[in-house]
């Protein structure tokens, strides 16, 4: 059987109702793996003997009525950043060669807790430290619409298994726009939940302020659903949708939306066109300090990323891929002065974003100013300027690392050459599941 | 530390430890810092804040 593009949310009644079996999905998963992974890369390890293993298991668990719940049976792939019990955690990273995890993450646990198959570690950009999946020591990720294409990063390979239907969804991580970044590239839902509310115990760090792990997947709902379970909860059912009318939601423009693709802008513009249209009431809202996030962002990461690398740029400089090394030996020289203002600053846009979503149910923005980039782009051009690939991805996702409020990434349509562009929707601090609400309650507007 | 100062350690240093492609790096994170020490939340102890002149004053 060939595994179809449907969602967890179609795919769970059909295995708990035993018309289809976890063996069978999971066998069409690794098929898909077989034909196209060659050539797109988005594994470093394919777990084949044990996921069916974990099939199996699934299927006699559900065959006498034991049921874990609606990620029971279902194929989920994991950032290779993310430790599963006798498997390498690479890190995309020759630096981290002969690793074995000892244990399981702590969401892995969770996941196989729900009863979950976990399929494979997917490619990344190495470390988790750009946002293209360019730089991995087993190459990069490529797009499954156009090779020549980057599906977004740094969870590039799990956005690329899930498209690819090698995966109903991934975990990933989001430290400046990891998860949303290749999801709004690949046309999927991807989840950064608030800071601190999935556990990161088992997954490499990057940066301890900015660190989430967050769902990438087919839709809303099953964002919600993987949500729950990595949180340590049971995925509420049959959970009611807002009335799509009764929302309030306000627009970021300036700083978000004047250095953007002009058919990316079209597509968040007419989007927004139709939530209103459907009764979404819109209201312009401004960040103070916009023009301050880049340098905000930029003194915490890459001085919280070279403080955790330093002992292996001493030890293992040459296993680095050079442009992720020369990155970090850039953050070394970082005054700590200087780190301190980027923290106050962080203090300063966390407000501001409150302060933004008063009286609103969330903020919205485009995810991401351009299309699908070309691999080996470093530049980009938008309207009449040069941008930089990293600046430019990062432009309209980091603030939210930096401030800790959730935010999700959604499909809104595509350009006329059929490269996906997200939106983002931006929640209150610690309520995620009410973003959640909000989000799929406008998705069907969106697209 | 003025950041012209900093700048100059920075790749005297990257240069010293064979890392030459680290200076136009360097100079882009100087142009940062200069943004950031300018933003007007740095009070400083003399209850003074920044310009954003584009010159590092300190």
């Amino acid at each position: 059987m060939n595994a179809e593009p449907v969602t967890i949310a179609q795919l769970a009644p059909a295995l708990r109702a035993r018309t289809l079996t976890s063996q069978s999905i999971t066998d069409a998963c690794l098929s898909a793996i077989a034909e196209r992974d060659q050539a797109l890369n988005a594994f470093i390890t394919v777990l084949g003997d044990t996921a069916r293993e974990q099939a199996e298991r699934a299927d006699a668990e559900m065959d006498t009525g034991q049921y874990r719940g609606p990620l029971h049976g279902v194929p989920i792939s994991l950032k290779d950043l993310i430790d599963v019990r006798d498997q390498p955690t690479t890190a995309a990273s020759r630096v981290r060669q002969g690793h074995v995890a000892a244990s399981d993450a702590t969401v892995v646990t969770r996941l196989r807790d729900a009863g979950a198959v976990i399929i494979g570690k997917t490619n990344l950009h190495e470390f988790a430290f750009g946002t293209t999946n360019e730089d991995s020591a087993f190459g990069p990720a490529r797009h499954p619409l156009d090779p020549n294409r980057s599906p977004g990063g740094s969870s590039g390979g799990s956005a690329v298994s899930v498209l690819a239907n090698m995966a109903y969804a991934s975990i990933g991580t989001d430290t400046g726009g990891s998860v949303r970044i290749p999801s709004a590239v690949c046309g999927l839902v991807g989840l950064k939940p608030s800071l601190g509310e999935i556990p990161v115990d088992g997954v490499v760090p990057l940066s301890g302020t900015m660190d989430h792990v967050g769902p990438l997947c087919r839709s809303v709902e099953d964002a919600s659903t993987v949500f729950d379970v990595l949180r340590g909860e049971t995925p509420a059912m049959d959970r009611p949708v807002p009335d799509v009318g009764g929302l309030r939601l306000g627009i970021l423009r300036g700083y978000f939306t004047d250095v953007i693709d002009p058919e990316v802008g079209e597509r968040f513009d007419r989007a927004c066109d139709r939530l209103q249209a459907a009764g979404v009431a819109l209201c312009d809202v401004e960040i103070r300090h916009a023009d301050d996030i880049a340098s905000t962002y930029l003194h915490i990461v890459l001085s919280e990323a070279a403080a955790y690398h330093a002992p292996t740029l001493e030890s293992h400089a040459d296993d680095y891929t050079p442009n992720v090394r020369v990155r970090l030996e850039m953050g070394r020289y970082i005054l700590a002065e200087d780190y301190v203002r980027g923290l106050r600053g962080r203090d300063v846009l966390i407000h501001e974003v409150n302060e933004a979503l008063t009286g609103c149910d969330g903020l919205l923005l485009p995810t991401l100013p351009i299309p699908a980039p070309t691999i080996g782009s470093g530049m980009v051009r938008i309207g009449g300027s040069e941008e930089s690939v990293r600046n430019i991805t990062l432009r309209l996702t980091q603030l939210f690392n930096l401030t800790g409020h959730p935010a999700i990434s959604i499909p809104c349509g595509c350009t006329r050459e059929g490269w996906p562009v997200g939106a983002q929707v931006v929640g209150h601090q610690h309520r995620t599941t009410n973003l959640l609400d909000t989000a799929r309650a406008i998705e069907p507007y969106l697209s | 530390m003025q950041v012209t100062l900093w700048l100059e350690n920075a790749v005297r240093d990257a240069e010293r430890s064979g890392l030459p492609a680290l200076k136009p790096l360097l100079e882009s994170l100087a142009r940062s810092t200069t943004a950031l020490r300018a933003a007007d939340w740095n009070v400083d102890p003399a209850g003074q804040h920044p310009t954003r002149t584009g010159q590092d004053e300190r």
